[in-house]
């Protein structure tokens, strides 16, 4: 693919082909291989690491002129990084935006995954700070490699004992672990716990994109994304238990927000879209 | 039981220009079940050499030593391991044990080990040392704490929690006080008419004369030149 | 009594370069045994312990270990993963450095259970009951469970990397110094318990110390090592009180009365 225009500096999608070739390698190797973090060169991006470069790199080799972007940030279309990263793609590729999930073909995000349920026909990438799961608990590399690589997975299961045995329950609320495909135990990005159900047999791709740490990762289509857990202590996708305040869904993820300096406090979606697509037809 | 063969010793002395010192020649003696034999000879003889020899702490340089069918001088490690455990038992002079653990313990120890259910094992050896008048106060504490003749009963408590086949016994009754050497002696008894067959060190001639139904003179093991 | 040892180690031999770490080391140890190595610092028997655990390739030989299902197998040439789950399930390694065996940002409990999710345990109350169990096994108050190891003394530490250790019911243990870095009478509680496990366990256990008085309470047998080699073998109380090389009687002879 050349340059959609010749009088602009920059390449379709801002990444030469080259680059994308490399990055659409590590990306088919990760969807070969469900879970496993692919190594690639992550590329100096106009932007600044924590920004969301991983996503943005993984998005840029994933368009092409026909798609339709959306971009969100912690549910919601209108924060800056959200805007931002949006903008950036109108700009060095010229290709349609949207904020209604429905209508995207790519969707990049942040912390969330959207409450409409994706199709075959997207692309879901997420921006992924620390891609590896076991860090915390082994902090060599060459160690954390080799337990992935033999599946040996108690310490991940340490990790969630030592929260119960602090808070009486598990209390990772968001990166919650899971085991991709039967074999992987990927960290699935801060999105919060609420939305780990929905990676499992999703229609969508999921592409992990972390580009500080150079790694990229996926979940083809109709994978199994069971988050760990113990028998006598299940994994529930916990929320908190209100409606939204504006459009009444009890099924959504809801943000606090903090209305006054008296302790007012309202919960409303998290998902901007999920939330004014139910306004637009009468839920309210 | 116990059958001692035409045993040799030597020390070799690689700390002085590696002089090998043959201390032992033409050992034999046998001790029957059922039989006590006392070992005779002045201090430095080789009481003690013979009965490391086969006990197995001293190795064999020549002849052999059989205890119940294992011949300590070709034996392998586990052998004698097993025969430790199950039929050859020895009191030596020394009580020598893990410090801190109690008394009752110590005693039960070669019980454990033989597999005998703890419980069990700590009645045997409650009862010993009741026999042997170690105070129950004392049974929770460690023998490292107590007096010379405490620790010996101690470890004849050990030498005695089980019947074993053959048994080794080393001054047995030194330093225990004449009611306490009075228990020891009919303990050896006891063992006797059980069917034991025991070597033993006594320095006590009255006790020899009341235990042993024989004595080996071990000067007449010496070799030609030590002897002159 | 079996005819199958339980390790049976067949020339082996590492090598630093042309440095000798050691070489020519052959033999069988049998279970319920305890066998020590003893050897001044540089006399090759940690080199020799990392070797039959696996933690270095040996430069030769074999080190067969009596696999559950499938008899006696060479531990050196087994897949990895093989390798890996021997050394969590019938196998087990006590460093003499505690900080070495345990996660010292991990809870006591969590340390002692990690064996035991590492083989696929997933009911957080039984773990919790099995380490509690352990923990007062090795004569830690089962209330200090969720008190990581750092709040612990040392001696408390390394009764923590013992349970840790002991929790998935291995059949081999090798100890690395085990009471190095003690007091003298947490030692002495230490071996107490170490002897009491063996036995009430039937462990085989390789325990490479310098320290003759531990290995003359702990090992049913003993090996010397000198430059790497093996000096001289045989029973414990044999090789410490009628010792043969010229070495093994230096060794003894410079040791206060053991």
């Amino acid at each position: 693919m050349t340059a959609h225009d010749p009088g602009q500096a920059y390449n379709f999608a801002y990444l030469d082909e080259d680059t994308k070739r490399m990055i659409r390698r590590a990306i088919l190797k990760g969807l070969a291989v469900p879970g496993y973090q692919v190594p690639f060169a992550s590329r100096e991006m106009p932007m600044p690491y924590g920004w969301g470069t991983g996503g943005v790199q993984v998005t840029a080799a994933c368009l092409t002129p026909d798609d339709t972007l959306k971009v969100i940030d912690q549910g919601a279309d209108d924060t800056t990084n959200a805007v931002s990263i949006r903008g950036f793609f109108r700009r060095v590729a010229g290709v349609a935006t949207t904020e209604r999930t429905a209508e995207a073909t790519v969707i990049q995000t942040r912390h969330r995954i959207p409450e409409t349920p994706l199709t075959g026909d997207q692309i879901l990438v997420y921006q992924v700070p620390i891609p590896e799961p076991l860090r915390f608990l082994e902090p060599r590399e060459t160690e954390t490699r080799r337990m992935h690589a033999l599946s040996d997975y108690g310490l991940m299961q340490v990790r969630l004992y030592e929260d119960i045995a602090r808070h009486g329950e598990i209390a990772t609320s968001y990166a919650y672990p899971v085991k991709v495909a039967g074999h992987y135990v990927m960290d699935p990005s801060p999105i919060p716990r609420f939305d780990n159900p929905k990676m499992h047999m999703s229609a969508a791709i999921q592409l992990f994109g972390a580009g500080r740490e150079q790694r990229i990762y996926a979940v083809p289509p109709w994978t199994g994304v069971v988050s760990l857990d113990f028998d006598d202590h299940p994994f529930t996708a916990s929320k908190a238990d209100h409606p939204c305040a504006i459009c009444g869904a009890t099924d959504s993820y809801l943000d606090e927000v903090i209305t006054d300096d008296a302790g007012g406090r309202m919960f409303v979606c998290s998902d901007t879209d999920y939330c004014a697509t139910r306004q637009e037809s009468g839920h309210d | 039981m116990i059958d001692v063969e035409d045993v040799a010793k030597d020390f070799t002395l690689h700390n002085q220009g590696g002089t090998v010192l043959r201390v032992m020649e033409g050992a034999r003696l046998s001790v029957g079940p059922g039989e006590c034999v006392g070992l005779v000879g002045a201090s430095g003889a080789g009481k003690s050499t013979l009965m490391r020899m086969i006990w197995g702490n001293y190795r064999i340089d020549a002849g052999s030593v059989r205890v119940g069918g294992v011949d300590l001088a070709t034996a392998v490690p586990r052998d004698i391991i097993a025969l430790r455990r199950a039929t050859l038992g020895y009191v030596s002079q020394f009580l020598r044990v893990v410090p801190r653990v109690p008394t009752i313990d110590v005693v039960a120890e070669p019980l454990l080990t033989l597999g005998v259910p703890d419980d069990e094992a700590r009645d045997r050896a409650a009862a010993l040392l009741t026999r042997l008048n170690i105070p129950e106060r004392l049974w929770p504490l460690s023998p490292t704490t107590f007096s010379g003749g405490e620790q010996q009963r101690v470890n004849i408590a050990r030498g005695f929690v089980h019947p074993w086949p053959a048994l080794l016994l080393d001054e047995p009754t030194a330093s225990l006080d004449a009611a306490n050497r009075e228990v020891v002696l009919s303990l050896i008894l006891d063992a006797k008419a059980a069917g034991a067959a025991i070597l033993g060190i006594f320095h006590d001639e009255d006790a020899r004369a009341r235990v042993c139904d024989r004595l080996v003179d071990v000067t007449s093991f010496a070799p030609e030149r030590a002897a002159a | 009594m079996t005819d199958t040892p339980l390790l049976s180690v067949r020339d082996l031999e590492k090598r630093y370069g042309a440095r000798i770490g050691c070489t020519d080391v052959s033999f069988d140890l049998w279970p319920g045994e305890v066998l020590g190595i003893v050897g001044e610092s540089g006399s090759g028997k940690s080199t020799l312990l990392n070797c039959m655990a696996g933690h270095l390739a040996p430069d030769r030989g074999q080190v067969l270990f009596d696999t559950s299902d499938r008899g006696l197998v060479d531990t050196v040439t087994m897949s990895e993963p093989e390798r890996r789950m021997l050394g969590r399930t019938d196998w087990a390694f006590v460093h003499q450095n505690p900080r070495d065996g345990l996660r010292m940002a991990v809870s006591a409990g969590g340390n002692v259970g990690e064996r035991l999710m590492a083989v696929g345990a997933r009911h957080y109350g039984r773990i919790r009951d099995t380490a509690e169990d352990w923990l007062s096994r090795v004569e830690i108050d089962p209330s200090r469970i969720d008190d990581r190891p750092r709040q612990f003394s040392g001696g408390m530490q390394q009764r923590l990397q013992i349970a840790r250790n002991l929790v998935t019911g291995p059949r081999l243990v090798f100890m690395d110094e085990p009471t190095g870095g003690l007091d003298v009478s947490v030692q002495a509680r230490l071996l107490d318990l170490l002897r009491g496990l063996v036995r009430r366990m039937g462990l085989s256990a390789v325990l490479v110390t310098h320290d003759l008085a531990v290995v003359r309470l702990l090992a049913d047998r003993l090996m010397v090592m000198k430059d790497g080699r093996v000096v001289e073998t045989g029973l414990t109380d044999q090789v410490l009180d009628d010792p043969r090389h010229a070495y093994t009687q230096l060794l003894v002879s410079s040791v206060l009365q053991v």
